[in-house]
């Protein structure tokens, strides 16, 4: 489970997380959206660690992520995270690419790595692309590249930052497509995104972001078809 | 006007003598690089160390050794060193002069091949469960030894040229030194120059080469 304990996290004086409380329970998925400078990026960086935040709690399972005993390597291994610009490692194949974490960081044997990769690079639908080098491939392709590293790690919660923005249209749909099969598969996963049909589908609960502040959070039919919150509203009607 | 006679027979029945030359040159010109490289990567450490009196003096050896003349470092460690009752032999003042300008070119040379990696590529690592040594390691290095590579090149090769500056602290087993004594001998200064002038030359263009065909091995992607 993930608890969000009225966090907050300035940038200078710039205070782009306002308290948030946010509890996603396993198996949950849990899309977040929102306009530019909502927040929510900056929300699932504070959930792994990447980001320190100012007040406030991020608990999973039970380990406070910002207290100063807790080992972030240990921590980030159960909490997965994919980045807008998927940053795949250009001096690497792509079965490297996804062999690297399991062998360095969770110190499998050669091939039991391997083995997992390979696993996982067909999971993704990347089977035929073991050997090449990421820069032969598409944006999309690396993307799915990048799930399937964060995969290998074996995660009990993924997160999700805007995933396919980066992306050419055309490629959008492979990349959703991967998602939808780890949220049927069921996966715990908190995705931040702009696209507003995929989190329609496949989220329990969508939470909308404006200003720094939850504003509203619903299972997707109420969200979409029964706002609540006047921002919502506004914002729904503007992505239509 | 023009009355001088080549004799290049002189020379080429040296050269033997000046290929053996031309081994010390290349033996000093690689240890000097082995050191430059170890040292240049204790700067680099010492530069981002956020320690103020590591990175100053990481800085000033690196101003010095890229702005000060290379004559002048291997003559403050042959004769400079010699004033404080440090005796150095010819041979490991040159190395050590070549070597402290190396690790300060070096040096630069990295801190500019790692802000070329962008912080995006550690913070993936770190995403993964990395620790921040163990991202640097395999994931920032190897990509920074690939900017870094070619530049490394070049200073080998100017390792190579400046062994040559070993004549003026006494240095006469490398290619200079031989080619020095010739000429003091036989006053064939011009055949005996140019004969060694194009051993150089052949050596720094082997060298660029088998670079160039270890770069092509080492950095498929």
């Amino acid at each position: 489970m993930i608890e969000i304990e009225n966090v907050h996290k300035s940038f200078g004086s710039l205070e782009v997380l306002k308290g948030i409380d946010l509890t996603v329970r396993k198996g949950e998925v849990v899309t977040v959206i929102g306009g530019s400078g909502s927040g929510k990026s900056t929300l699932l960086t504070c959930i792994n660690g990447l980001e320190t935040i100012a007040s406030g709690r991020v608990v999973i399972d039970g380990t406070d992520v910002h207290a100063k005993s807790t080992d972030l390597n240990k921590l980030r291994q159960k909490v997965g995270i994919v980045f807008q610009q998927w940053n795949a490692f250009p001096h690497l194949t792509v079965l490297e690419n996804v062999m690297l974490a399991p062998r360095k960081v969770l110190g499998l044997p050669k091939e039991k790595a391997e083995e997992i990769a390979v696993k996982q690079l067909t999971h993704v639908g990347l089977a035929e692309k073991l050997s090449v080098y990421p820069s032969r491939m598409s944006g999309g392709q690396q993307q799915r590249m990048a799930i399937a590293r964060a995969l290998a790690m074996s995660p009990t919660y993924m997160l999700f930052d805007e995933v396919t923005s980066a992306l050419d249209p055309m490629l959008v749909g492979e990349v959703l497509d991967t998602l939808r099969m780890l949220a049927s598969e069921g996966m715990t996963m908190i995705c931040v995104t702009h696209e507003m049909k995929f989190a329609r589908e496949v989220s329990d609960r969508v939470a909308f972001f404006h200003q720094g502040i939850m504003a509203e959070i619903a299972p997707p039919e109420q969200l979409f078809d029964a706002p609540q919150h006047t921002e919502t509203k506004k914002f729904l009607a503007a992505t239509h | 006007m023009f009355s001088y006679t080549f004799h290049w027979n002189q020379a080429f029945r040296a050269l033997p003598q000046m290929l053996d030359g031309a081994l010390v040159t290349l033996e000093i010109a690689l240890l000097s690089m082995a050191i430059g490289l170890a040292l240049a990567i204790a700067l680099t450490v010492f530069r981002l160390s956020g320690n103020r009196v590591l990175s100053g003096v990481a800085t000033a050896w690196v101003e010095v050794a890229r702005n000060t003349p290379a004559l002048f470092q291997i003559y403050m460690a042959h004769f400079g060193l010699g004033n404080f009752g440090i005796h150095l032999s010819p041979f490991t003042a040159l190395l050590a002069g070549i070597a402290f300008n190396n690790a300060g070119y070096l040096a630069e040379n990295f801190r500019g091949a790692l802000k070329a990696i962008p912080e995006t590529q550690a913070r993936a690592g770190r995403s993964l469960g990395m620790s921040s040594l163990q991202a640097f390691r395999y994931i920032v290095l190897p990509q920074m030894l690939r900017v870094a590579f070619l530049p490394a090149t070049n200073q080998m090769v100017w390792a190579i040229l400046m062994t040559s500056l070993g004549v003026t602290v006494g240095m006469s087993s490398d290619l200079a030194g031989v080619t020095q004594e010739l000429n003091a001998r036989s006053f064939r200064t011009f055949e005996f120059f140019a004969l060694a002038a194009v051993i150089y030359y052949l050596i720094a263009k082997a060298v660029t080469l088998a670079a160039r065909l270890l770069a092509a091995r080492m950095f498929r992607y």
